[in-house]
């Protein structure tokens, strides 16, 4: 009788704890639920840039690490039977900043502050603390993740960047070595190639600082802020996707979008000096000889257009005005008027040499915004910048220089999905993303992902470089792509799970 | 014979499980092995919970009953578009009850009861994928109720009394789907209140129109557990003005709902006895879970439930094998108080079939040993939470969900 009721509770025991833990009909965790298809994503390299290191914020950190987009591909990969063991140099910390030797080479990352009394944020400011990342205890590398921060087209094949580029020499496996071969050694099974970026980024983020190099075929002689000669990128490019293509199931290709559409140039209004009638009539007077005598006579003499002149010429009104400006583009005017018949002072001679009011075709860098309407120097009240004293021309990025900015860009953008085409490589147009971020925005459930500075969620604090969400959501166009391209199931993430910018004070 | 005992216990297995929302419906192995019916039931002091009305019919002066129940149970989750699972670690709920009545008249009864109808253990891995909504909770309540059964003559009698309850909860979930520290710690806050008390009634009817047939109704009383000055301590918040989440106190009510059972009970062939039970639970009274922070800076939580009144049908039978064995099986459909769309992680809970069997081994005149489990079934179900907010706008929460239950129950009777 005990041993019949023992047979009993046993059996409804055991009967229990088998049906305990529920079980999906299909469930997702389960091995072909997804696939990669014909992709091979069990060892996926990311070449790239700061775009493909996780960079954003204005530093690489931790957390900006974990919310690259090829961490967030290769995680969702893994879900599909892609490698769970995607490695990337992660930084030592999550403030950003780097030393080498012990000093600091790069900074912490931006956070946004706000007003303790008010409540209401009041701006980016760089986090405070000692990073701990030193870049001669480097990372073992290669990694899977292979973006090098600052890293333009051809970088990726110059022996000995690792020397001129602490991101690189971090992880780089020689001093001698590229980025390119280091991924190589890695023997990809399948890759992603985002490069060409700061081609032109640096260009524009510098206000047309640099130089068009355009018909400039060694690279080795160009500054850090010029253009690359679209030749020399399809040069590079191509190599890249052979060398990277060569052992692969496939690869994905990601093009450059227009730089003019991010919040580092849409943030800052070029029209930002507000002026009452008195102030502006003094001001206009002080141009007054300029405008009616200096600027018609160098029109007949034949050293500038009218046209030319019309640009030049100032005029404030009450409101709001386009500030004073350096373009490095027009005439320069310093000698000559320094020589007869204008015989003006060299310092003033200096400052009408390539000075114009900004115009709406303009573009004002997001840093200018700590310049702008600021005093040139402080013990004189009449030094105010944009008015009496002209905003630099690294602030402006001109309607001529975004010319050359954005005829390079296509150039590249047309290597890039001949390649792609050529190779049968998934191609994504971030480019056309960008714009459409940049014009309505993307809906996703809590809200649209757009390109406004700081509040947007696409990017983040340094107006430049995506925030997590931003990242996500390219990760879902790779995603899509790589599933239409290679017959693979991989899910998308859900967008709205990716954090933006951090807020937080500094004490 | 033995063969044929276990065989019949089996072949009584149909389905049971238990009730929907956070009611836990595990109040006494006899009837739990029927199903949990009882309001027409009349075999032990566990009618101080499932009618009052039947105390006054028990055959012995003095009848007490105790037991409890060990309840596992886990909640599956996915999400096909995204590729997300979670899996409940939730501890084992260990529902209680002591019931005991004394037969001062003939016409009068005296009982109490101590028990535990309403409960959630839920703990999902931390920072999930529906973590926003929640990471874990807890949430208890144990009532004690006095009671007073009243013949009014062979064929009718009332009872009840009323009822004194003790809740807590304990809740924690992150603040939102991406706030966190600079460490990238996701922000969360944790709700806890203790000794949340509140006085409710119960009031039963039983009628006897035949020797072999009984009929009973109850009812019991809605209780509104209001929570005041419980403690709200948040964690992982960056320091920021923009991110005003200081710990603080907060009050909030959570609604235990009534609950009407009309049902009969059939004796037949002498030894059989059939049951069933009709529960009505008045859940529409759970519209809302609002969270009022009493720190001005933080803003009041409001998350909407908007639960609907639901039923549960419940069928049971008794067979007295030998005088040593009396072995019972019942089945119940429970249906879900969750709408369509405020399918919150927090009490995941579909339509359900519950299936239970159990039996009592009198070992003496006076002492028998209880035995019953729950199996309790679900479908799996694809579903969402449409009451999550974020910038004014509704971030819904898919995904699919397949739970289980199961609860096996010991006790112990005494009569004399």
């Amino acid at each position: 009788m005990k041993k019949s009721i023992n047979i009993v509770l046993g059996g409804l025991l055991t009967l229990g704890f088998v049906s305990c833990e529920p079980e999906f009909d299909t469930p997702v965790d389960e091995v072909g639920f997804y696939t990669t298809g014909d992709a091979d994503m069990s060892n996926f390299v990311a070449v790239g840039n700061s775009l493909t290191a996780g960079y954003a914020d204005g530093a690489l950190s931790i957390t900006g690490q974990e919310n690259s987009y090829p961490n967030i591909i290769a995680q969702q990969a893994a879900l599909a039977g892609g490698n769970e063991n995607f490695t990337q140099p992660l930084m030592s910390d999550n403030l950003g900043g780097l030393l080498l030797n012990g000093t600091l080479v790069a900074e912490n990352r931006f956070v946004l502050a706000g007003d303790p009394m008010t409540g209401e944020p009041t701006g980016p400011v760089r986090l405070e603390g000692t990073p701990t990342t030193e870049v001669t205890t480097s990372a073992t590398g290669p990694f899977n993740n292979m973006g090098v921060p600052g890293a333009k087209s051809f970088h990726l094949v110059t022996p000995g960047y690792a020397g001129l580029n602490p991101y690189f020499g971090r992880f780089a496996t020689s001093a001698s070595s590229t980025i390119l071969a280091d991924a190589i050694s890695l023997n990809p099974s399948f890759f992603s190639l985002w490069i060409g970026n700061n081609d032109i980024l640096s260009y524009a983020t510098s206000g047309g600082a640099g130089v068009d190099q355009t018909g400039n075929l060694d690279p080795s002689t160009y500054g850090p802020n010029d253009i690359t000669d679209p030749n020399v990128f399809a040069s590079v490019y191509s190599q890249q996707v052979d060398a990277l293509n060569a052992g692969a199931s496939g690869g994905v290709l990601v093009n450059i979008p227009d730089v003019i559409s991010i919040p580092y140039f849409t943030t800052v209004p070029v029209r930002s000096i507000p002026l009452d009638a008195a102030t502006a009539g003094a001001v206009n007077a002080q141009f007054g000889a300029y405008n009616t005598q200096v600027l018609p006579g160098l029109v007949g003499a034949g050293v500038i257009s009218a046209e030319e002149a019309a640009a030049r010429r100032i005029n404030f009104s009450a409101g709001v005005n386009f500030p004073i400006m350096t373009d490095d583009d027009l005439t320069d005017l310093t000698q000559i008027l320094q020589g007869p018949p204008f015989s003006l002072p060299a310092s003033l001679a200096g400052l009408l040499g390539q000075l114009r009011q900004a115009n709406s075709d303009d573009l004002v860098v997001l840093t200018a915004s700590s310049v702008l309407g600021t005093l040139a120097d402080p013990n004189n009240p009449q030094s105010v910048i944009g008015v009496a004293v002209p905003l630099g021309d690294q602030f402006v990025l001109t309607a001529v220089e975004q010319g050359r900015v954005s005829v390079a860009t296509r150039a590249y953008n047309t290597t890039i999905i001949t390649l792609a085409t050529a190779n049968g490589l998934a191609f994504v147009d971030a480019r056309s993303a960008l714009v459409q971020i940049a014009n309505g925005g993307i809906a996703y459930d809590g809200g649209v992902l757009t390109n406004t500075f700081a509040s947007g969620g696409a990017f983040s604090l340094d107006g430049v470089h995506p925030t997590p969400r931003g990242y996500a959501y390219i990760s879902n166009l790779i995603i899509d792509k790589i599933n239409n391209v290679y017959n693979a199931t991989i899910p998308n993430v859900n967008i709205g799970d990716y954090g933006t910018i951090t807020i937080t004070n500094n004490q | 014979m033995k063969k044929l005992l276990l065989l019949s216990v089996f072949a009584l297995a149909t389905t049971v499980t238990y009730a929907g929302g956070y009611r836990v419906s595990l109040q006494g192995n006899k009837s739990l092995a029927m199903g949990h019916t009882g309001v027409a039931v009349v075999n032990s002091a566990e009618s101080v919970f499932f009618n009052p009305a039947g105390l006054v019919y028990l055959e012995n002066k003095l009848n007490i009953t105790a037991g409890g129940f060990g309840v596992f149970s886990d909640v599956t989750y996915q999400n096909s578009a995204t590729g997300a699972t979670a899996i409940t670690d939730s501890p084992v709920g260990t529902p209680l009850y002591l019931y005991g009545s004394y037969q001062v008249t003939d016409w009068l009864a005296l009982g109490l009861g101590v028990y535990t109808p309403f409960g959630s253990t839920v703990t999902y891995e931390d920072d999930w994928a529906g973590s926003h909504l929640v990471n874990n909770i807890d949430l208890a309540a144990i009532f004690v109720q006095p009671t007073v059964s009243i013949k009014l003559s062979d064929y009718f009698s009332i009872g009840g009394g009323p009822i004194y309850v003790n809740g807590s909860v304990n809740f924690n979930r992150n603040l939102n789907r991406t706030l966190s520290d600079l460490d990238g710690n996701r922000s969360e806050v944790t709700v806890d209140a203790t000794g949340v008390t509140k006085w409710g009634w119960t009031a039963g009817a039983m009628f006897k129109p035949t020797e072999n047939l009984t009929i009973g109704a109850h009812y019991r009383s809605k209780i509104l557990l209001e929570a005041e000055e419980g403690e709200a301590d948040f964690e992982n918040v960056p320091n920021s003005p923009l991110a005003p989440f200081a710990d603080t106190t907060f009050d909030a009510t959570l609604p235990l709902p009534a609950e009407m059972t009309v049902g009969l009970a059939y004796e037949f062939c002498d030894k059989w006895l059939f049951a069933f039970d009709f529960n009505r639970s008045f859940w529409n009274v759970y519209e809302s879970l609002d969270i009022d922070f009493a720190d001005p800076n933080i803003p009041d939580s409001f998350n909407p439930r908007n639960y609907k009144n639901a039923s549960t049908y419940r069928f049971g039978m008794q067979y007295d094998a030998t005088k040593m064995f009396t072995l019972r099986a019942g089945y119940y459909f429970d249906e879900s108080p969750v709408t369509d769309g405020f399918f919150s992680p927090e009490t995941p809970r579909n339509d359900s079939n519950g299936y239970t069997a159990g039996l009592t081994v009198n070992i003496s005149d006076r002492l028998a040993i209880d035995a019953s489990f729950l199996y309790l079934h679900f479908n799996e179900v694809d579903a969402s939470y449409d009451g999550y907010r974020e910038n004014g706008q509704v971030a819904s929460f898919e995904g699919t969900y397949k739970s289980s239950a199961f609860a096996p129950g010991i006790g112990v009777t005494y009569k004399m």
